[in-house]
């Protein structure tokens, strides 16, 4: 196959030869009898990898599966994804874990790396059985009890250590339990005037510095889920500074939106489509995660998809689900946030969404740069696109973007994994 | 544009009052148990007028009041939520007497209705009657008052505004067309 | 005014001494033998209760059946709702009804919010959770306007647990529209840590505030926060918040107390003090029901805000 006219990083025009699932050449004019991609001059980026998405099967394939997390992967210019642990029974053992690695194979649209929980249950009493998960088929390097935090900091500190035997790391969901019990959006001005109760961003960040100074004592690495307030930055600025070993990921949301849509936004006000955890914070806090994106003290962009039916959103505030879905809309809010704004270029974006990822998540089929002998892992992005968000459109089960009706820009155009395509003119193949 | 023409002027207003007070005394053997009520706003002021040209005339003070017919009126849903005026009753009440009920213009009758609703709501009076400074026609009820200032052919089209001294800082009868 | 009476942010100034204007007028109608005026004949109300609230469910009952509209009581305790039936479900059910207006009381912050996106009728809040309750805040003007006259300039001290308080809230924003000078009295675990962008004043010191009260406002303490840790013990609240005889002594003569009730008698305010001539916590009553009737009839009364 050749892939013609495409951009890689946004650079000059060329054509990309793809065999046997590698790329096999890049230049110009390039020949040959194999089927041809007309690329239009989109940009080509390493396909993107998630390290956060939540697929919910087994347990809740009302809201999502595999199969439709991963095709709407692939339309969000996704070859890989982390699918957390979260589901129902919990990817707490080695064969919750590769039944979920092996739906992702069976699908074909992306690759799908399991996450192991931490604990048994994601209860925060016992470890579960990393080393099982570590050694089963999915070989599972990333672990994380999301949706919790791993609060107990002994038992924190022994999975820091635990994993080092097969270089593991956790992914901790920083979120101090007691001083966010109940909480329901960021304290501040706004949740003071909404009357609901306050969720203050020193529970996320009392619990990233417990953890980096834990990370560094047992020398371990340490990854944060979606840090989302600017003193999270701070800290991480300054673990990062120590050189201790401790990575950090922002969701698109967080790079974009902020807790006044609760008060106010054209869906009116407390609609729970903009509830998620951590929740959206102020302005303030997203011009310092997008410099701390901007300057590598964050180094991912992950999705935290996160898949809710419509019952769970169509309610009064308190009862909502958390969460949002993310992945088909995230490098157009990444463009929208990042690019368009000029803190990153499209190499910049390529480290942050497929390269880092790839690399904290010890995926090595994935985020290779775009060059001769790397896999065919290739997304196509078109910038100068401009798209209103229609959640119908979309190929994940559910329909709870924040996004709605907003206008976007950027549209992926076309994803190959290992060079079979998934998406071409933007739609599923 | 519309043009108005006065077809009262302040003296014209004076008269007509005049008028009906004496009339008033004379229908009432005396004002003997009357109470004049007003419907907000300029049927209030001619109310207190009429009032004071009785005592003037007789030497009796007849008690005046004010009758809101706001939450009785038959289109409301016409138009936006509208503010009350206000309802003051004399401190003796109607029960028994004889009520007067007064209003700047006469036109479609339904304002005496909603006047009579209220009024109904609020006592018992032996009767009711009904003093008008202008009667401007086209009735849309059986209603008709008892004492007119003034008869005023008029087009449906037309307008009918009335002007007291006390709110308007003038008196005058327009016709607007 | 705005079609529904969800904030009391959502009134203006000029919006907010009409309902209160209204109100003056309705209330020789509490006051004569027929207590009924026919403006809402054919309108259907629906008291839509998810928590028990007898006192503030009769009252917006009372105040709609004296503008002779249909009232219908639905109240979640032993209905679809305690079965797991939402919100929108119940919502949509109203719908089916013809309600033109729907009185909601709920557990949970802004959920006359969502309310208001599934219906078609007038949302009346009458408290969400600790946000607001716009027809108590109403009421309570009501009442300090009736023993104070304009509250213009006038110093109200709103005294207790501000941060779960809907009647604070609400009262802090209308007060401010009718121009008075508000101060929060509080421990400051008890106030949001947002409260100084609020448009008042804060206090941690009530003996301080007392003797420049027009107005003192006792908020009830809940139980529950006795138990959370808010403060110490109930002895100590009394001690440094709770009005006694001695600090009701300080302030001026012609000032007045104010509770929305229902009170913890010696906890928050004394029994006499409660029950002192200079206290409103029996007219608040009376004046709900007026103050009701008046936002009744000036969100149903014309014609349909659609």
């Amino acid at each position: 196959m050749i892939i013609r006219n495409v951009r890689v990083l946004g650079g000059e025009p060329v054509d990309i030869r793809v065999a046997d699932g590698t790329i096999t050449e890049i230049g110009t004019g390039l020949q040959g009898a194999e089927e041809i991609v007309d690329g239009r001059g989109a940009i080509a980026l390493p396909g993107l990898v998630d390290l956060h998405t939540h697929l919910r099967e087994p347990g809740r394939e009302d809201a999502e599966t595999v199969l439709t997390g991963t095709q709407s992967a692939a339309r969000g210019g996704y070859t890989a994804v982390h699918a957390m642990a979260n589901t129902s029974p919990v990817a707490d053992t080695a064969g919750v874990v590769e039944q979920v690695y092996r739906l992702g194979q069976e699908g074909g649209y992306c690759d799908v790396q399991p996450v192991g929980a931490v604990t048994v249950g994601l209860e925060g009493r016992q470890l579960a059985e990393l080393g099982a998960m570590a050694d089963s088929a999915a070989r599972v390097r990333v672990f994380s009890d999301d949706g919790h935090c791993v609060d107990d900091a002994v038992l924190m500190r022994r999975a820091l250590e635990y994993v080092k035997a097969f270089d593991g790391v956790v992914a901790q969901h920083a979120q101090e339990p007691r001083l966010t019990s109940g909480a329901q959006m960021n304290e501040g001005v706004i949740s003071g005037r909404l009357g609901l109760a306050g969720w203050p961003a020193v529970a996320e960040e009392a619990i990233i510095a417990r953890d980096c100074l834990l990370a560094a004592h047992v020398g371990s690495r340490l990854h944060i889920c979606h840090v989302s307030t600017a003193g999270s930055v701070e800290i991480l600025r300054w673990a990062k500074s120590k050189g201790w070993n401790v990575t950090a990921e922002v969701t698109p949301h967080h790079l974009l939106l902020t807790d006044a849509l609760v008060e106010e936004s054209p869906n009116g006000s407390y609609n729970p489509i903009y509830k998620v955890n951590p929740p959206l914070r102020t302005r303030a806090d997203v011009e310092a995660l997008r410099a701390a994106l901007a300057d590598g003290t964050i180094d991912v962009v992950a999705t935290d998809h996160a898949p809710h039916p419509v019952e769970d959103k169509e309610t009064e505030w308190a009862a909502a689900a958390m969460g949002m879905i993310g992945l088909e809309t995230a490098l157009s809010v990444v463009q929208e946030s990042m690019v368009d704004t000029g803190l990153l270029d499209w190499a910049g974006v390529a480290e942050r969404m497929s390269l880092k990822p790839a690399e904290i998540g010890r995926l090595s089929g994935h985020g290779n740069p775009l060059e001769v002998g790397a896999p065919a892992n290739i997304t196509l992005y078109d910038p100068g696109a401009r798209t209103e968000v229609d959640p119908r459109a979309f190929a994940s089960k559910s329909r709870n973007t924040p996004y709605e009706g907003m206008t976007l820009p950027g549209r992926i155009v076309a994803t190959f994994l290992r060079g079979k395509p998934t998406v071409l003119e933007g739609k599923l193949v | 544009m519309s043009e108005s023409r006065a077809v009262l002027e302040g003296p014209d207003i004076h008269r007509a009052l005049t008028r009906i007070a004496h009339e008033i005394l004379e229908r009432t053997k005396g004002a003997d148990g009357v109470v004049l009520l007003g419907i907000p706003t300029r049927g209030v002021t001619l109310a207190r007028r009429l009032g004071e040209r009785i005592e003037q005339f007789e030497g009796v003070k007849i008690p005046v009041g004010s009758i809101d017919i706001t939450m009785y009126r038959d289109d409301l849903r016409l138009k936006p939520a509208r503010p009350l005026g206000h309802t003051e009753l004399p401190p003796d009440g109607v029960d028994g007497r004889t009520v007067v009920l007064v209003d700047d213009v006469l036109y479609s009758g339904r304002t005496v209705r909603a006047a009579l609703d209220a009024l109904n709501d609020l006592g018992r009076p032996t009767a009711v009657q009904l003093a008008t400074l202008v009667d401007r026609g086209h009735r849309e009820l059986p209603i008709r008052a008892d004492y007119v200032g003034k008869n005023l052919p008029t087009a449906k089209s037309e307008k009918v505004k009335v002007f007291l001294d006390e709110i308007d800082g003038r008196d005058a009868v327009e016709l607007i067309k | 005014m705005n079609k529904h009476l969800i904030s009391a942010a959502d009134l203006s100034k000029d919006d907010a001494l009409l309902i209160l204007d209204t109100a003056e007028e309705l209330a020789a109608v509490s006051e004569r033998s027929i207590k009924k005026l026919p403006t809402l004949r054919g309108r259907t109300v629906v008291n839509l209760f998810f928590e028990d609230s007898t006192r503030t469910r009769i009252s917006f009952e009372a105040a709609a059946k004296r503008l002779s509209a249909d009232v219908i009581n639905f109240s979640a305790k032993g209905s679809s709702v305690s079965k797991g039936e939402s919100l929108k479900d119940t919502a949509l059910t109203l719908e089916a009804m013809g309600a033109d207006a729907v009185v909601i009381r709920h557990g949970a912050s802004g959920a006359p919010h969502r309310l208001a996106n599934w219906v078609r009728g007038s949302v009346v809040n009458a408290g969400d959770g600790t946000h607001e309750h716009p027809t108590q805040a109403l009421l309570d003007a009501f009442s300090m306007r009736r023993r104070l006259g304009s509250l213009e300039g006038r110093k109200i001290t709103i005294v207790g647990d501000v941060l779960h308080s809907r009647v604070a809230r609400s009262n802090v924003l209308l007060l401010a529209t009718l121009g008075a000078d508000v101060t929060l009295v509080a421990p400051p675990t008890l106030l949001p840590v947002s409260v100084g962008t609020w448009p008042c004043e804060v206090s941690y010191d009530l003996d301080a505030v007392l003797p420049k009260s027009d107005v003192v406002m006792m908020l009830r303490v809940q139980k529950e926060r006795m138990n959370a840790a808010y403060f110490p013990s109930e002895r100590e609240y009394s001690r440094r918040y709770g009005l006694d005889r001695d600090r009701f002594a300080k302030m001026p003569d012609d000032a007045i107390v104010m509770h929305p009730g229902p009170m913890n008698r010696g906890m928050e305010i004394a029994a006499d003090v409660a029950d002192s001539p200079r206290s409103t916590i029996v007219e608040q009553v009376a004046n709900g029901v007026t103050t009701r009737m008046a936002v009744l009839y000036l969100l149903l009364g014309g014609e349909s805000a659609q």
